[in-house]
């Protein structure tokens, strides 16, 4: 939302000069600067080291040892892993399933709408009114729209009776539950993904896409040989981000496809219940679920952090 | 804007035979254009002044770019405000339990009436606020104090600002099951850090007292990490010479940071901070997955969570999107301001 470059070419050589600087005066400020940030770094890692040491212990073992301690050779058990993969892998394969169309779509659509609205020129004050509206969306609150989208999924766009051929070849016909998420996601993931793209086209070279304009070429084509092919850093930054959002996304689950139990239900609908029953809330397994569910957007942080970086910083 | 209709009208009304001057620079490209309307022969004219009327007024791609922004646009309207509106009126009718469809020929504000009156709902109220001041501005300042620490110049600042960032890749409903078991009564982290301190175990999710500040601790440990992000772009932004300027001036550390620097991040400050309120009213899902229901822990009702609750399990719709609509006016206080704000900035 904000113009900020991250950083500019100039400002990485000063970094390097002012880190030779402080490499050479070493001092108790710099050593106590270290100490407070190492310190930052455990509050941030040891609620997940917590988790992911709990998820390896048995029943016994999570009461003996503290919670942020390996469980020693005896306490140690992989049953809750187990436990965790077996509930959850169907939830993942259906996570999948609506996360990455819809992730895909949306980005595509995100940059098409955001070319339209930055390189062609038209009036700044009508085109300020399009952006607004757009960029507002994001920021909406989703419950301000969920028993409308539950009316229109369940009585006006009955996707149920659309998709009666699918479910003829046996697949459940919850799975219109994926379908409307897909949808759902792409529709309120427009605004995000325009802005994104948005930023990065404003400072795209104006000289080579007026010189083509000028030799005649349509706005189409200006995009297609132009435009689309300098997007692929911004696809990264998106396609990472709204996987991100969407995976991690409870609230449109819970209502579109409403129960854990559903063959359709995603991921986080099963973690969300996953542990908790009558004798009390099973904290291993819940561990072990949660990292589980985890690991896809874990995987997609560690390869690109960066470019989620990025993503979360426009 | 009215001008803009009457201008309209006077370029499709049927003209008299004096538009010889018509001026059509890219009339070829009008086939390309998602005309208003199909053109049939008679009209044919008419849409091409349409056209040409349209992108005199708006700009000269005006029209050639609307199939790109458009169609996205008119979806995302309609998904977004379409719905809204919608909740709206859901929210004056009597909509409940497994009724349909809700009869809209009956509207009054029967449902805000109730919510004033529901105790329950002006507590949701109070602590969506309490939420989203305490966990906007504790956040801002953790995150404003990471980043400047990293941007002094250290090694491994990637690693560190990657160790920072990681629970925002999180999902809530994963956050929710860490922070469930560190503020467990009995083996939980919580309960044994200050335990060494000499103070008593105590029952964070149990406390009606206690619990809010305990999940805005869980949701500030979240999202510092971006706000670092955000502030640390806002102070590579700065030139370096403001630094020495200050160091000359013979300021010191604290003083340089709080008289230049920190005014200078007013932007950035901003743009977090309105991020950081819709988070914060999103928390629905930290929430719900903290108790694995509808119903998060006493003391800990906000306006998004008691809205689900009163549509997914009551099944008071029109209820619930009456509170939904209180939750809509708070966010739109919070942004309406601020896309007014940017668009002064020329920031759009």
């Amino acid at each position: 939302m904000s113009d900020e470059e991250l950083r500019t070419d100039g400002g990485a050589t000063t970094t390097t000069a002012r880190l030779r600087r402080n490499l050479d005066q070493m001092t108790a400020e710099d050593a106590g600067l270290y100490v407070v940030l190492i310190f930052a770094a455990a509050f941030y890692l040891v609620p997940i080291e917590s988790g992911l040491v709990t998820s390896f212990k048995t029943g016994t073992a999570i009461i003996e040892t503290a919670p942020f301690a390996p469980p020693g050779p005896s306490g140690f058990t992989l049953e809750k892993w187990q436990t965790a993969i077996d509930a959850l892998l169907r939830g993942m394969g259906n996570s999948l399933l609506y996360a990455v169309p819809a992730t895909v779509i949306s980005a595509v659509v995100g940059s098409v709408t955001a070319y339209g609205l930055t390189i062609p020129t038209w009036k700044k004050s009508y085109k300020a009114v399009v952006l607004m509206l757009i960029i507002a969306g994001i920021f909406i609150p989703y419950q301000a729209v969920l028993v409308p989208l539950t009316q229109f999924w369940s009585q006006w766009a009955q996707l149920d009776q659309v998709l009666s051929f699918v479910w003829a070849l046996g697949v459940s016909n919850d799975y219109a539950g994926i379908v409307e998420l897909v949808i759902t996601h792409v529709a309120y993931g427009i605004p995000i993904c325009t802005l994104l793209f948005r930023t990065y086209y404003k400072t795209m070279s104006e000289e080579m896409i007026e010189s083509a304009r000028l030799d005649g070429a349509t706005l189409r084509r200006v995009y297609r040989r132009i435009v689309l092919p300098l997007s692929g850093p911004m696809f990264a930054v998106v396609l990472i981000y709204q996987f991100t959002q969407i995976w991690n996304d409870l609230l449109f689950t819970l209502v579109l496809v409403s129960t854990e139990s559903s063959p359709a239900a995603p991921v986080v609908l099963i973690l969300a219940g996953l542990g908790t029953s009558l004798e009390g809330q099973d904290f291993a397994l819940r561990m072990a679920g949660a990292f589980f569910a985890a690991l896809p957007t874990l995987a997609v942080y560690i390869f690109f952090g960066e470019e989620f970086a990025d993503g979360v910083a426009a | 804007m009215l001008d803009f209709y009457r201008r309209l009208y006077r370029t499709i009304r049927p003209s008299s035979g004096d538009d010889e001057s018509e001026v059509r620079a890219d009339g070829g490209v009008v086939s390309d254009g998602p005309a208003a309307d199909p053109p049939t022969e008679p009209d044919r004219d008419a849409t091409a002044r349409l056209k040409s009327a349209l992108d005199r007024r708006f700009g000269s791609d005006f029209m050639e770019s609307s199939i790109f922004w458009l169609p996205p646009f008119l979806l995302m309207g309609l998904f977004v405000y379409g719905a809204v509106i919608w909740n709206l009126l859901i929210s004056l009718t009597d909509y409940q339990r497994f009724e349909n469809a809700p009869d809209y020929s009956d509207l009054d504000f029967e449902m805000y009436t109730r919510a004033l009156a529901d105790s329950g709902f002006v507590d949701a109220a109070v602590n969506t606020l309490i939420l989203l001041v305490l966990f906007t501005a504790g956040t801002l300042v953790v995150g404003l104090l990471l980043a400047i620490l990293i941007d002094r110049g250290i090694r491994f600042e990637n690693s560190f600002r990657t160790v920072y960032l990681l629970p925002m890749s999180l999902s809530f409903v994963v956050t929710a099951q860490f922070w469930l078991w560190i503020y467990n009564y009995n083996n939980g982290i919580a309960n044994s850090v200050i335990g060494t301190f000499g103070l008593g175990p105590v029952s964070w999710l149990g406390n009606q007292d206690i619990v809010l500040y305990a999940i805005i601790f869980a949701l500030m440990w979240q999202f510092s990490g971006y706000a670092m992000v955000v502030y640390l772009a806002g102070l590579r932004a700065i030139p370096r010479e403001h630094y020495e300027a200050a160091k000359v001036d013979g300021a010191s550390t604290l003083k340089m940071y709080w008289r230049v620097i920190i005014p200078q991040l007013k932007g950035a400050t901003i743009s977090a901070a309105v991020v950081l309120m819709v988070f914060g009213m999103k928390a629905f899902d930290f929430l719900y997955s903290l108790v694995g229901g509808y119903r998060p822990p006493n003391g800990a009702d906000i306006l998004a969570t008691k809205m689900v609750r009163e549509a997914y399990a009551n099944l008071n719709w029109a209820y619930g999107s009456a509170i939904a609509i209180v939750l809509f006016a708070m966010a739109l206080g919070v942004i309406g301001p601020y896309l007014v704000y940017e668009y002064r900035r020329d920031n759009l």
